[in-house]
């Protein structure tokens, strides 16, 4: 499309009458809305008419239009804007080039921003790491067919995680109109979402502009409503690219998002009974906290009972160094427990039995036969059915199809209600049992972290310990997934704050770390905090490239690799087959290692613009070797240490 | 915490799993200290380390045997009593995959268990600063 000659000014005036869905938001938690955008007043008038794509007729030869001033995709620019969106990431595409122009020109490139990728996979990774952070979502742009299929894995795991992902894909509807020379028919699709239908909450083909509005609102509105997920718009080519009309009387909807539903009273008051009556409760915790102040109610309800936390961690959810973590002795813990209340517990079942992985598996409870089992979680007032992440059911005594972080307000009331003189004494012997055992796990991590001190390769414990030595002056964020390095943070470091941990991940298995931590440290730049992952060898090699996007976009992330030179979950499952099949493992390296050669991961980044140094080896260069990195982090930008680690 | 996936696509085993190689396996350990050794056989350490990585030992207890909370209990050093491992090793109540006679030859396990003898003590927590 050519750029017309009319200014900036003209430009906005044909929306100057556009109602900006700046929220009325009560009820809401401040920091789990959307930036408010100004009002917009209403007068949207431009200089041709618009029909939606699927009827509008060919001009006449003899009125070939070579410049318009206002496109339908400035109006969705300006949808974005009222919804609050601080970035779009993408790998620019052909059918969404006229959105792309407007966010850059039209938008002046400012809320939303646009930030270049160089796989749709970190796009949606990105928004999935920036949403852990930011609580809401960024704006993906893709093409409808082969970028949605990059897409695609990512998009799923969010879903699987109950992550806002905000995506719009181009599209070219209208088969009259695609030019084969640009690759539009193989890059056109009749029903662009139903590729991830099954993992995306909601979707849709707007064909109009105001019907793009109306959507644009809703979707934002279905990805923030717990439980939260991905959502999917379709920006047809002519809808994006079309002038609008001079007489369209286009508004943008009001956003107001739905408070999550709490538990009933009677449910709630039933809880409370049980927790306070109960000898030994527990609390296990996966995906609860969107807030600070949810990690606030959980510590409150847990020493109005003092009752043990066991975080699964799919969420930063309770003080690691609080008495009442004993998530380092989960198995004794759920095996005393007599009353067990999960609280947004995804896999509850994992929690209270355990599975045998031999030839025949089998299972069996850890948990007292007769315990009694509550629930409070979204997740039971939404499901789909055929990708199975929903995970094996669970009798329990009582549910609550209730967002468990609004519910505890209430709960905590209740339980505080119902406790008598009796009940504190016994709470307080309780406590401070909980508190000695918690002190006891404590001390053995400290001694577990001790053994091979000074191997080399470097041992994840000391690796996380030469970090903690260089952060733990500094407002941290650690923004990446830590089952593979046998989460030494979480047993060795104060966690107390909502960003400082951005919880696991989803399905698994995509490559998720990478982009996820660039995406939470691009959420965590405005706030000055210094960005820290620990990333995995094999997750980074599914899409290295958004190093580039960082060193790019000047986005300061510490990257510390755990190069354990493999696949190495993989090396242990093949290794388990070839036990099993009696044939000895000699060979379980075939497929699963990074050897012969090793990858250079320090070149990689260099050669991506990124500050990297490594591969590191000795454990004693890795504190001024963090020393240096952390500087040029500090000056705003990533840098990368190749460490080669120990494999767990 | 977090269910079981790869760097790769190989995925999902549970907390249940964790729970049960963390624990169980530690107790097995920890029961078998106690326990009166038999005799211990003579082994070559040297030969020992190699088998310990050719044999995927390390994959789960790490390449100085220090185990770790997700994969395998720490095995060195001070290794449980010979007798108890090899018995561990042939017939595992946990997650650990068996290791036969024609995988592994009582041999070369002694070839292992000394080197597991061989790891060294590390110093204290609190004779470290960083883990002060």
């Amino acid at each position: 499309m050519t750029k017309s000659n009319k200014t900036a000014s003209g430009r906005r005036d044909f929306l100057k009458g556009v109602v900006a869905g700046a929220a009325t938001l009560a009820a809401v938690p401040a920091e789990a809305l959307p930036t408010a955008q100004p009002a917009q007043p209403i007068e949207a008038r431009a200089s041709m008419p618009v029909l939606p794509p699927m009827i509008e007729s060919d001009p006449p030869a003899d009125a070939e239009v070579l410049n318009i001033d206002r496109s339908g995709s400035d109006f969705m620019v300006d949808c974005l804007k009222s919804l609050g969106i601080e970035y779009v990431c993408a790998v620019a595409g052909s059918s969404f080039r006229a959105l792309h122009e407007s966010v850059i020109n039209y938008g002046g490139n400012s809320k939303p921003e646009f930030i270049t990728c160089c796989h749709e996979e970190s796009s949606v990774g990105m928004s999935h790491g920036y949403a852990k952070i930011e609580g809401k979502p960024l704006c993906i742009f893709a093409h409808g067919t082969v970028g949605l299929q990059h897409a695609s894995m990512a998009i799923y795991n969010a879903y699987c995680d109950r992550v806002p992902v905000y995506v719009v894909i181009g599209n070219n509807l209208d088969a009259t109109k695609r030019d084969s020379g640009y690759g539009e028919w193989p890059h056109s699709v009749q029903d662009a979402a139903a590729m991830v239908r099954d993992y995306v909450k909601w979707d849709d083909t707007p064909i109009s502009l105001q019907h793009f509005a109306e959507s644009a609102v809703r979707a934002y509105k279905v990805a923030m409503t717990p439980p939260m997920s991905p959502v999917l718009l379709v920006a047809d080519s002519e809808l994006q690219e079309n002038p609008i009309a001079e007489d369209a009387a286009l508004h943008i909807p009001k956003l107001t998002l739905a408070a999550p539903p709490q538990g009933d009273s009677g449910s709630v008051g039933e809880a409370a009974r049980l927790l306070v009556q109960a000898q030994n409760p527990l609390i296990v915790v996966d995906r609860y906290a969107r807030t600070q102040r949810a990690i606030e109610l959980l510590v409150e309800l847990a020493e109005t009972l003092q009752a043990p936390v066991i975080d699964q961690a799919g969420r930063m959810n309770f003080p690691t160094r609080h008495p009442l973590n004993q998530t380092s002795r989960r198995g004794a813990a759920v095996a005393n427990a007599d009353v067990i209340m999960g609280l947004e517990a995804t896999d509850f079942w994992s929690a209270l039995n355990t599975m045998h992985d031999q030839v025949h598996r089998t299972s069996r409870p850890i948990m007292k036969s007769d315990a009694k089992l509550i629930s409070i979680t979204t997740g039971d007032l939404y499901s789909k059915s055929n990708y199975q992440d929903f995970y094996r059911y669970t009798g329990v005594d009582l549910a609550m199809a209730a967002d468990a972080e609004a519910t505890l307000p209430a709960l905590i009331e209740e339980a505080k209600r119902q406790i008598t003189a009796d009940r504190k004494r016994a709470f307080d012997d309780r406590g401070a049992k909980l508190a000695t055992a918690h002190q006891k796990a404590l001390d053995q991590a400290r001694t577990d972290a001790t053994y091979a001190w000074d191997a080399s390769p470097v041992s994840t414990a000391r690796v996380c310990a030469e970090l903690w030595e260089q952060i733990k002056g500094e407002d941290w964020s650690l923004v990446s997934i830590l089952r593979h390095f046998s989460w030494w943070p979480l047993r060795l470091w104060p966690f107390e704050k909502q960003y400082q941990y951005i919880g696991t991940q989803g399905g698994g298995g995509v490559g998720y770390n990478a982009p996820a931590s660039v995406g939470a440290a691009l959420a965590n730049k405005k706030y000055g905090r210094l960005s820290v992952s620990i990333q995995d060898d094999g997750d980074l090699l599914f899409a290295p490239s958004v190093l580039w996007t960082a060193a790019h976009h000047r986005i300061p992330l510490l990257a510390v690799m755990h190069n354990n030179r493999a696949y190495h979950e993989e090396m242990m499952h093949v290794q388990r087959m070839a036990n099993r099949h009696n044939r000895g493992i000699d060979r379980a390296g075939i497929g699963t290692t990074f050897e012969d050669p090793n990858f250079d991961f320090s070149k990689i980044a260099q050669g991506m613009g990124v500050y990297a140094e490594g591969p590191i080896t000795d454990p004693n260069e890795l504190g001024p070797a963090l020393k240096r990195a952390i500087a040029v982090v500090k000056r705003g930008e990533p840098a990368l240490l190749d460490v080669v680690t120990q494999p767990r | 915490m977090e269910h079981f996936h790869g760097s790769g696509r190989v995925a999902i085993a549970t907390l249940a799993a964790i729970l049960f190689l963390a624990a169980p396996r530690v107790g097995i350990v920890h029961a078998a200290q106690d326990a009166k050794s038999s005799e211990i056989p003579s082994g070559n350490a040297d030969n020992g380390k190699q088998l310990f990585v050719k044999n995927g030992c390390y994959e789960c207890h790490g390449r100085e045997g220090q185990g770790s909370s997700m994969s395998g209990p720490r095995i060195a050093p001070d290794p449980i009593p010979f007798d108890v491992l090899l018995n561990y090793v042939r017939k595992p109540k946990g997650e650990m995959p068996p290791y036969t006679a024609k995988v592994i030859s009582d041999k070369d396990l002694a070839d292992i268990y000394a080197y597991l003898q061989s790891r060294k003590e590390p110093p204290t927590a609190k004779a470290l600063p960083l883990l002060k």
